[in-house]
């Protein structure tokens, strides 16, 4: 089993624990991809968590279509934790997603932004 | 409550386009109840803005503060020693608290980050009805506690009008007919003479057709 080497995984003892507000912050400091992954619905451990956990997402993606970073670079994924091959599965494939729709629009902006050379002179003495 | 809706970020993003040092202002009344301009809705809008700005190429600074409610100047207050800082404010806060906060701070721009539209109640979360339409003379005494000027749209005070069909108001086969509504709550609660009584003509001077009102109380003032 492995795991792309592009993936930075947090840990949170349900998914129902991510709010919005965390997804967003995420591609707020460069994040290309969101991945939640919750447990099978109607298994939570915690009864609701991982619906919530859908709506939030849902949310977020709804949001990052209206400003253009694009709804598809967040996703939820639901698999039971004994389920290691199928993690490996739908992280390379989120991976690949990514990889596809390329980098997130904000960090294209700073790139650019810093390598401008009306703005050089700027970022050079920050 | 008041109940206020977001409003489309494009919108706002429009109001903002001219400034770089931005407040979002949220409240943590109404508008937190009804999830569009609480602390959460703020720190979700300025996570937005900021994104959309930094796309943008844009340097932009947004700062995010949630006042217990933006109708009084003990709480408007709390960011007198800031609000200097800011060339404009976004308040999420009902109509009340945007104009009461452009009061405060009549030199800074308050735009409104949410639509205010009516007093009403959570029916289940997700879903808020209209119920009072703040007429300043208050007949639920008399109607089983169901009110003819918010519920029915011909505000009628005596009475179905002829297009209440199946316990449905002739505008729209979803809106209950109030009428209706308040003759099974007289029968249930067994007031149903109630009904037979007229209702006098009412005093339209303390609705907003009287103009902005006010009201005063010589007990409590200072």
């Amino acid at each position: 089993m492995r795991l792309p080497p592009n993936i930075r995984i947090v840990r949170v003892p349900c998914s129902g624990k991510v709010d919005l507000i965390h997804i967003l912050r995420a591609f707020e400091k460069g994040a290309d991809g969101v991945c939640v992954l919750g447990c099978l619905e109607g298994d939570c451990h915690f009864n609701n968590g991982n619906l919530m956990a859908r709506r939030r997402v849902e949310q977020a993606q709804k949001i990052l279509d209206s400003i253009d970073i694009g709804g598809e670079r967040v996703k939820m994924y639901n698999l039971s934790s004994s389920e290691g091959p199928r993690f490996a599965q739908y992280a390379a494939e989120f991976t690949e997603k990514i990889n596809a729709l390329g980098p997130n629009p904000i960090k294209l902006a700073k790139n650019k932004a810093a390598v401008d050379p009306a703005t050089r002179d700027m970022a050079e003495t920050n | 409550m008041i109940v206020a809706d977001k409003k489309p970020i494009e919108e706002i993003i429009e109001y903002l386009k001219d400034h770089t040092n931005i407040l979002v202002l949220g409240c943590n009344e109404c508008v937190t109840v009804c999830e569009a301009g609480g602390k959460k809705e703020v720190a979700v809008l300025a996570s937005t803005l900021r994104m959309h700005a930094q796309k943008e190429g844009k340097e932009i600074k947004i700062d995010e503060v949630t006042l217990e409610r933006q109708c009084d100047k003990e709480y408007l207050d709390e960011i007198r020693d800031v609000i200097d800082q800011y060339d404009a404010v976004v308040s999420l806060a009902c109509g009340v608290g945007v104009q009461f906060t452009a009061e405060q701070y009549h030199s800074t721009q308050v735009y409104p980050g949410v639509n205010t539209c009516f007093m009403g109640a959570t029916e289940e979360r997700g879903l808020w009805t209209e119920r009072c339409q703040g007429c300043g003379q208050c007949i639920l005494a008399t109607t089983g506690s169901i009110c003819p000027v918010s519920r029915c749209a011909k505000r009628l005070f005596n009475g179905p009008c002829g297009g209440s069909t199946d316990g449905r108001c002739e505008i729209n086969a979803e809106v209950d007919c109030a009428w209706q509504l308040i003759v099974d709550r007289l029968k249930a609660l067994d007031k149903l003479d109630e009904y037979e009584k007229l209702c006098p003509l009412k005093d339209w001077s303390t609705d907003r057709a009287g103009g902005p009102r006010k009201v005063v109380r010589e007990d409590v003032q200072q």
